[in-house]
């Protein structure tokens, strides 16, 4: 076979394999993005409920208005630090773990209601509560997975290569801070994280 | 109660099940391999035997791969959920599946519920698109958030890792090496023999009667390898199973408390059956899971089972004391 017919096929196969490691790339890429927006939808999740949840309680805690408004207003928060998007994600991060907090602590006084406990609505909206906070976990679980197999693709040889020729950039892992790993036991008379980066809120 | 092997992580108890299960498909093909070579030559029709009984095994387990699922779940009596406005009692059930699916990045399989007190599940369908997941009623009853959500992750995991159409490969490649044995027993005692003496081909007589000797004895005994490697693999896959199902849940105190729940309880499942009982989270005919570690059971014993994930609770700060 003339040289020439050898370089076209060796040109052919380094092609070949330049496009399977740039798709699969993009694959993964694709990948992480969607398991991203995933966490949003799931936290949107949540913040809806949360009204439902404060409207059957209402009626029967009447003692307990503050601590009901403080779930509200930490909700609020919620939302709009998570309207500032992937930006902002830190405080979101940080406001939905005071928010988790606060709805805790309204469970355990539903606790002291028995009407309450024993209400049919009050119970499926805790199981709905409970099965959103698994579900925002289990997201972000799944998108530090799908963020790890990108990176490991970026880093190995020979994709890395492809990665660097195309600007593959590694994704960072959904973290949560130290001091916000152990969700606060939240003593509803504080005030919920404002727009600014707050210090952890106090116990 | 057996002592806990060393903390191990769970990637390496994937992989090291991934492993195992494909040296075991490895050696059933050689067994095929061999098979066919013996028999071949001393019949003089080479590979054709082989292509044959692959082909006929193949086309046996193609209704299997596409309608398998919706057989098992009819004649378990499985009724499915709507998943659009389900009745109450099954809302927990379907956002624990919703949250498997999500921790696996599965889509969101049918899901299906079986009237029986025997607590028991099991997974099926050729790929993650056209799953389904079935529990008894009894399952529902018996355990709590905690034990359901290791269950489905366990059976989500069966999904997750095309143990259907693994299971699948193996039957083909195992089904053919039956068939071929079966072939050459009636072949030879049933009219072959004549061909054979005529000498007409290979070399020797010296030559074929050997080879047609280890044809015979491979005929006999290749078939139960077969099926205990099939066995093997069935319980590699489980263990895989369970360990994939940690990766989802990160809790394997939960799935284990749910092995022992399973374990404890002393109903037997009715509409299982042989033919079915690869399938379920735990074996459901109660005499198999009994016998303490045997090569012809299609799952690892429980207490092993348990015990590999006691070792992995260290890693996810758990006290594996509260598996009881």
């Amino acid at each position: 076979m003339e040289p020439i017919w050898i370089v076209l096929i060796i040109l052919v196969v380094i092609a070949a394999g330049v496009v399977f490691i740039y798709n699969g790339l993009v694959q993964r890429r694709n990948v992480v993005d969607e398991a991203w927006n995933q966490i949003s939808v799931q936290l949107k999740r949540r913040h809806d409920l949360i009204p439902n949840l404060v409207n059957a309680v209402k009626g029967y805690m009447d003692f307990e208005q503050e601590t009901l408004t403080k779930v509200i207003e930490a909700r609020g928060a919620a939302v709009s630090a998570q309207s500032a998007g992937p930006a902002g994600a830190a405080q979101s991060a940080q406001a939905e773990n005071f928010l988790t907090g606060a709805l805790r602590q309204l469970f355990a006084l539903v606790e002291n209601y028995p009407d309450l406990k024993a209400n049919q609505n009050v119970l499926q909206l805790q199981e709905e509560l409970t099965t959103t906070e698994n579900q925002i976990g289990f997201a972000r679980q799944h998108y530090n997975s799908t963020v790890r197999d990108f990176n490991t693709s970026i880093q190995t040889f020979p994709s890395v290569l492809i990665a660097g020729m195309f600007g593959f950039k590694e994704r960072d892992y959904f973290q949560i801070e130290e001091a916000d790993a152990v969700v606060p036991t939240v003593n509803l008379r504080d005030e919920p994280p404002q727009a600014a980066p707050p210090a952890a809120p106090s116990a | 109660m057996t002592a806990s092997p060393a903390p191990t992580t769970f990637f390496r108890e994937i992989a090291r099940n991934r492993r195992n299960s494909w040296i075991l498909i490895f050696v059933v093909a050689i067994v095929l391999a061999a098979l066919g070579g013996a028999i071949g030559g001393a019949t003089g029709y080479g590979w054709g035997g082989v292509v044959l009984a692959l082909v006929v095994a193949f086309f046996m387990s193609i209704g299997s791969y596409f309608a398998g699922d919706q057989l098992v779940l009819i004649s378990s009596g499985a009724k499915e959920i709507p998943q659009q406005q389900p009745p109450d009692q099954y809302r927990q059930l379907l956002n624990v599946v919703t949250e498997m699916s999500l921790a696996s990045g599965l889509p969101m399989p049918k899901v299906y519920v079986i009237n029986d007190t025997a607590p028991n599940a099991f997974a099926t369908g050729r790929d993650p698109k056209h799953a389904s997941v079935a529990v008894t009623s009894g399952l529902l009853e018996k355990m709590d958030r905690e034990q359901l959500q290791g269950v489905i992750g366990h059976e989500l995991s069966h999904v997750g890792n095309y143990d259907i159409r693994f299971s699948l490969l193996v039957g083909v490649l195992v089904g053919s090496i039956a068939l071929l044995a079966d072939w050459f027993l009636r072949f030879t005692f049933w009219g072959g023999g004549r061909r054979d003496s005529d000498n007409d081909r290979g070399g020797g007589g010296g030559a074929a009667a050997i080879l047609f000797i280890v044809a015979l004895v491979l005929a006999v005994i290749a078939p139960l390898i077969g099926r205990m490697v099939q066995l093997a693999v069935s319980r590699s896959r489980e263990s895989l199973a369970d360990v994939s199902a940690v990766e989802l849940t990160r809790n394997p105190v939960g799935l284990a408390r749910a092995l022992r729940t399973i374990a404890d309880d002393p109903e037997v499942l009715e509409v299982a059956n042989r033919a079915t009982q690869h399938l379920y989270i735990v074996n459901p005919i109660k005499s198999f899971e009994t016998r303490s570690k045997s090569m012809w059971d299609t799952h690892p014993p429980i207490s092993e089972r348990i015990a590999v994930l006691r070792g992995l609770a260290g890693q996810f700060g758990q006290d594996p004391g509260h598996i009881g």
